[in-house]
């Protein structure tokens, strides 16, 4: 798959006044395609979780254009990026941000019926998400009665409910032990396959390199990126193992 | 690794030939660790003359059966329990070639170690996809997920290791505020005069 969801040209971030405004971004441009996942890694204050927020249209770019499906974020009316957030981003973030008063489904389904979703509609879909990712059986319960490798499986049946198209996750793992945070990333990856475009953002190595192409974030903007992966004969042929 | 001790392992379950063993040996690494049959052949002869296995005297050849000893089940179990010391010599290549890069003049060495982070990054890229794809078989796949994933944490540590030079060539370049620089300037020059 090759169509683009999620498009940054030229995106700067300032915050504060000159003299002491600090640059965030400096002049982002990244492309990520359905059915691709992306990292953003690089180290604590290099700009990947503003990156990640204004990809989100949680924050508004200082300057330069974000896009997602086509539409420019930029001509949106707040309302307009409310919706869009609602029908076609998702986000995982390393605490979960549930909400503790609703169960499991609630919080699923919560973004589908502020839509407009009929409830009885909004819990069948909500529940084939929850069952996506084998935390069915806990619909009912509350988030404070969940693991938190549970926990994290429901914000991501959150994240893909409906008709999403673009994931977004911000140290999705920081909070699990290593088999719960590989399990985590399997879904994720697997949600990407079935079509949506996917960015998390770390300083994670083990973390980003489940992604499909990694770039690197330094002092606000991107430096690097991965290519092709090697393959097993060029590993073998490094490491005289016999 | 050793090759030695593998073997004894796998003999231990069961007697096996020679072929076998270099088949079981490769499936449970993965089939990342390619053995040649003749090393195979050549550890069986050393572990059967230190009295570690034996062998049917009278069958020769491919069809010739090896079985542990008992004394080959106290090496291999001294062998499981004794702990690695974990003391490397500090000579990676890697490191050299930081040490190395730092003292010379016209290099980028956030280029440098960018450069470095990228290729580490790709091959962990490699492994993960590799664990992730490959788990159809829970069996099978099980030798691969250990070795990838210790292969996993081998690359992190030396990817949070260029990190850590990073932040500290960072922190070099930085010039400190003049209320913490240091009074002594002019002697840490001297010092530095003195090779």
């Amino acid at each position: 798959m090759s169509d683009v969801v999620l498009e940054l040209d030229g995106v700067t971030k300032v915050y504060g006044e000159a003299p002491t405004e600090v640059h965030a971004l400096r002049g982002v441009d990244l492309t990520v395609a359905a059915g691709e996942l992306v990292a953003v890694m690089g180290p604590s204050g290099s700009g990947k979780s503003t990156l990640l927020t204004i990809a989100g249209s949680l924050e508004e770019a200082t300057n330069g254009d974000v896009r997602v499906l086509g539409s420019s974020l930029c001509g949106m009316s707040r309302n307009q990026r409310a919706a869009l957030r609602r029908r076609s981003i998702g986000y995982v973030f390393q605490d979960f941000n549930l909400l503790a008063g609703l169960t499991a489904i609630e919080n699923v389904t919560l973004p589908l019926e502020l839509d407009g979703m009929r409830a009885k509609a909004a819990r069948n879909i909500g529940l084939e998400a929850l069952e996506t990712l084998a935390v069915a059986d806990h619909a009912e319960q509350f988030p404070d009665e969940l693991s938190g490798g549970e926990r994290q499986r429901v914000a991501i049946a959150r994240a893909i409910v409906g008709a999403r198209s673009l994931l977004l996750a911000d140290e999705p793992t920081g909070a699990l032990d290593s088999v719960n945070g590989e399990a985590v990333m399997k879904l994720i990856r697997a949600a990407c396959k079935r079509g949506l475009a996917g960015v998390i953002v770390t300083h994670d190595a083990q973390l980003a390199a489940w992604a499909d192409r990694v770039v690197f974030v330094r002092d606000g903007s991107i430096v690097d990126q991965t290519s092709a992966r090697l393959g097993p004969e060029s590993l073998l042929a490094s490491e005289s193992r016999s | 690794m050793s090759v030695r001790h593998a073997l004894l392992a796998l003999l231990a379950e069961q007697p096996r030939y020679g072929l076998q063993l270099r088949q079981e040996f490769e499936a449970r690494t993965g089939e990342v660790w390619p053995l040649n049959v003749g090393q195979v052949y050549t550890t069986l002869q050393r572990l059967e003359r230190d009295g570690l296995v034996e062998s049917d005297d009278h069958e020769e050849g491919p069809q010739k059966t090896y079985r542990i000893t008992a004394e080959g089940s106290i090496e291999l179990d001294a062998w499981l329990h004794t702990p690695d010391t974990g003391v490397a010599p500090p000579r990676d290549e890697l490191v050299i070639k930081m040490l190395v890069a730092l003292r010379m003049p016209g290099i980028d060495v956030a280029a440098l170690l960018q450069s470095h982070r990228r290729q580490l990054v790709e091959t962990m890229q490699w492994y993960t996809h590799m664990k992730a794809d490959s788990d159809q078989d829970a069996n099978d796949d099980m030798g691969l997920a250990l070795l990838a994933d210790s292969e996993l944490f081998r690359l992190e540590a030396v990817v949070r290791w260029l990190d850590t030079v990073d932040s500290r060539v960072k922190q070099l370049a930085t010039p400190l505020p003049l209320a913490v620089r240091p009074a002594a300037q002019p002697a840490r020059r001297r010092q530095g005069a003195r090779r």
